[in-house]
């Protein structure tokens, strides 16, 4: 175990390196900055005192090599453009992405799970026929289409839901978070409604995929044969087994969640991360760019990290130590 | 009167390319205490006589008409409820493949002591106690580790052992055992088979083991049904079938296994293949592939009983009259 993670740490690092240095190059190859952050008219002076101070006069392998130096002391930059160091930018927003990420996975798994269920163990009833018909739906209609149709309904025809923004935050326990406040549930929901169909008819696709797989195995029928009532044969037994490709799922479309929230941050004007990015690249705000992906990074080797020793706890025959990480 | 009494039971498929007949007019009659014998090719119906008696024969599968009287009730009419009360508790089954039977993700004791509770109260300790007891019985060394570990950490005749012992918690009127031994090798085959028949005679359990290896079922049955297509074509005595055939598909699988007498001779074959079950020959459905086959074949042969109890459906049966043939 302790080996296994040791090995991960070591592959983590090495990601976030090559990542980097992709960054620095793809931002170079895109275009200079400076264009964009000084305005026409300023004299040659202070053009050249402005790219001094964002270090930009250097040569492309000399700023890496600064950047290096600065990432062991944990300084990923200062914006060019808020003139903020740029990881306290990502993790500020930080919050509010991870609030309307755990809220979609918390709807896609507790909608898509029994509909999937239901949709394997009676695949040619009405309803097992309309969930299925419905996911192609979640699959095929349009992330903004989607976000808009939610807000013309429930923001403007029906006035339940604020149309945008995160609203009130509540505390509790000393953690500020939208969810312990009714304005911030609010604003949450519609957002998170958008966030979540996409993978609730994901999920429910798997589900239903794995359910018919696993419903004629022998061991299904031999735990009917035991007596069992029809709960713990699918409670138990088939749902225990169809978690391990779920939690694979869930876990790989968490990461994916938080990392591209954007469409739905953009349609909602959700203060989150997905915005942040966007208008960083526009920019060309490397530091930011680069502290942006540094903490997805680090965000998706934590996610497989807990899947992998989910694994293990779902599935006796996996061993984390015989595992090539 | 008998434990279990199964009357012209049908069971059919419903598939998109057709209505199967897996069960077809199967009727046989078993005491307590005893065991029958199914033996038949794959395909034959004899796996789901077995699913048919558990209650356990799913969509699209339906039996459609007959009646399985166990015990002075009618399984068939029995509600489901009911009918998961008898399951596990009076009749029991073991299936074909070890590996697959138990759960890889659930311990052998969640296992074992979930079928125990599905009939009654347990306390843990209990419930325990008497897993440790029929882990014993099968024959599984140190059963208070075992219990704690999960399927992947035994072999497969370890595993069926364990299918067993869960099929003997409540010790059952009733076993059905599905082809049990074929995945297993040839001496863990001997030793469950030795083992199986001393737990079975303990109890007085009656039993049925459906299987397509006569040789098993000679060593072990009371009774043999050799099944074809989705019926009985020929059931007796396992002296009677086995050394006095009558019908010729049974001959020809006798004849088809290798013997000690018969060495250096090549063995019989029965030409061509079993029937596809959607479309069966009318008739006597071994009729293509019998050398014995005349015009009267072509209408189905009733069940009849040449000498005693033993009951044939053919024709032509071998060795009925003047002429017995060299089989055996």
């Amino acid at each position: 175990m302790t080996v296994f993670i040791i090995r991960r740490l070591m592959q983590s690092i090495l990601v976030i390196l090559v990542m980097t240095v992709l960054v620095f190059a793809g931002v170079y190859a895109i275009g200079n900055p400076v264009e964009i952050l000084i305005s026409q008219d300023a004299t040659e002076a202070e053009r050249a005192a402005a790219i001094a101070r964002l270090g930009l006069d250097r040569s492309l392998p000399e700023q890496y090599l600064a950047f290096l130096g600065n990432l062991v002391r944990g300084d990923l930059g200062t914006s060019f453009v808020f003139g903020e160091p740029a990881l306290q930018l990502v993790l500020q927003r930080f919050p509010a992405t991870m609030e309307l990420a755990i809220c979609a996975m918390i709807l896609a798994i507790f909608i898509g799970v029994p509909l999937g269920l239901y949709a394997g163990l009676k695949p040619e009833s009405i309803a097992g026929r309309t969930i299925m018909t419905g996911s192609i739906f979640g699959f095929s209609l349009p992330n903004f289409w989607q976000g808009l149709m939610l807000i013309m309904l429930f923001a403007v025809i029906l006035q339940w839901l604020p149309a945008g923004g995160r609203g009130e935050r509540g505390e509790f326990l000393g953690i500020e978070s939208s969810f312990f406040s009714w304005d911030g549930i609010s604003h949450l929901i519609l957002p998170a409604i958008n966030l979540a169909l996409f993978k609730t008819s994901l999920v429910i696709r798997l589900t239903r995929a794995s359910v018919r797989e696993t419903i004629n195995l022998d061991y299904v029928k031999f735990a009917r044969a035991k007596g069992l009532r029809p709960r713990r044969v699918i409670g138990l037994h088939v749902l225990k087994n169809i978690m391990i490709p779920l939690v694979t799922i869930i876990g790989l479309e968490f990461g994916s969640v938080i990392a591209f929230a954007v469409v739905t941050e953009t349609v909602f004007a959700w203060p989150g991360m997905g915005k942040l990015i966007i208008d960083s690249i526009f920019q060309l705000d490397r530091p930011v760019i680069v502290a942006y992906l540094i903490v997805i990074v680090c965000l998706f080797i934590t996610i497989n990290l807990i899947v992998d020793i989910l694994y293990a706890i779902l599935d006796p025959r996996v061993r984390l130590s015989d595992q090539k990480a | 009167m008998s434990l279990l009494s199964i009357d012209n039971l049908r069971t059919h498929f419903f598939t998109k390319a057709g209505v199967v007949k897996s069960v077809d007019g199967v009727s046989f009659d078993l005491d307590r205490g005893e065991i029958l014998g199914i033996v038949g090719e794959s395909g034959s119906g004899k796996s789901v006589t077995g699913f048919s008696i558990m209650g356990l024969v799913d969509q699209p599968g339906r039996i459609v008409e007959g009646s399985i009287r166990f015990d002075g009730q009618d399984l068939v009419a029995l509600p489901e409820p009911k009918m998961r009360d008898l399951r596990g508790r009076r009749i029991a089954m073991i299936f074909q493949d070890p590996m697959m039977t138990l759960n890889p993700v659930l311990r052998v004791d969640t296992q074992m002591i979930e079928a125990l509770r599905a009939h009654g109260k347990w306390t843990d300790e209990d419930a325990r106690q008497r897993c440790r007891d029929v882990l014993g019985q099968v024959g599984i060394p140190s059963p208070d580790e075992r219990l704690k570990s999960y399927p992947h950490q035994f072999s497969g005749g370890m595993r069926q052992r364990v299918a067993i012992a869960i099929a003997l918690l409540h010790q059952p009127d009733l076993i059905i055992a599905d082809e049990p031994t074929t995945a297993l090798d040839v001496t863990i085959q001997a030793q469950i088979l030795y083992e199986v028949q001393k737990l079975v005679a303990e109890h007085n359990t009656a039993m049925i083991w459906v299987t397509h290896d006569l040789a098993v079922v000679a060593g072990l049955a009371n009774r043999v049904a050799v099944m074809y297509a989705g019926r009985i074509v020929e059931m007796g005595t396992t002296e009677e079938v086995v050394n006095r055939p009558f019908h010729p598909y049974t001959s020809g699988l006798i004849g088809s296994a290798p013997s000690r007498n018969a060495r250096g001779t090549r063995l019989t074959q029965i030409r061509g293949m079993a029937p596809l079950p959607m479309n069966l020959p009318a008739g006597c459905a071994f009729r293509p592939r019998c050398d014995r086959a005349s015009e009267a074949c072509a209408a189905a042969p009733d069940a009849t009983t040449p000498e005693g109890d033993h009951l044939v459906r053919c024709h032509h049966p071998l060795g009925v009259g003047q002429d017995r043939g060299t089989a055996a």
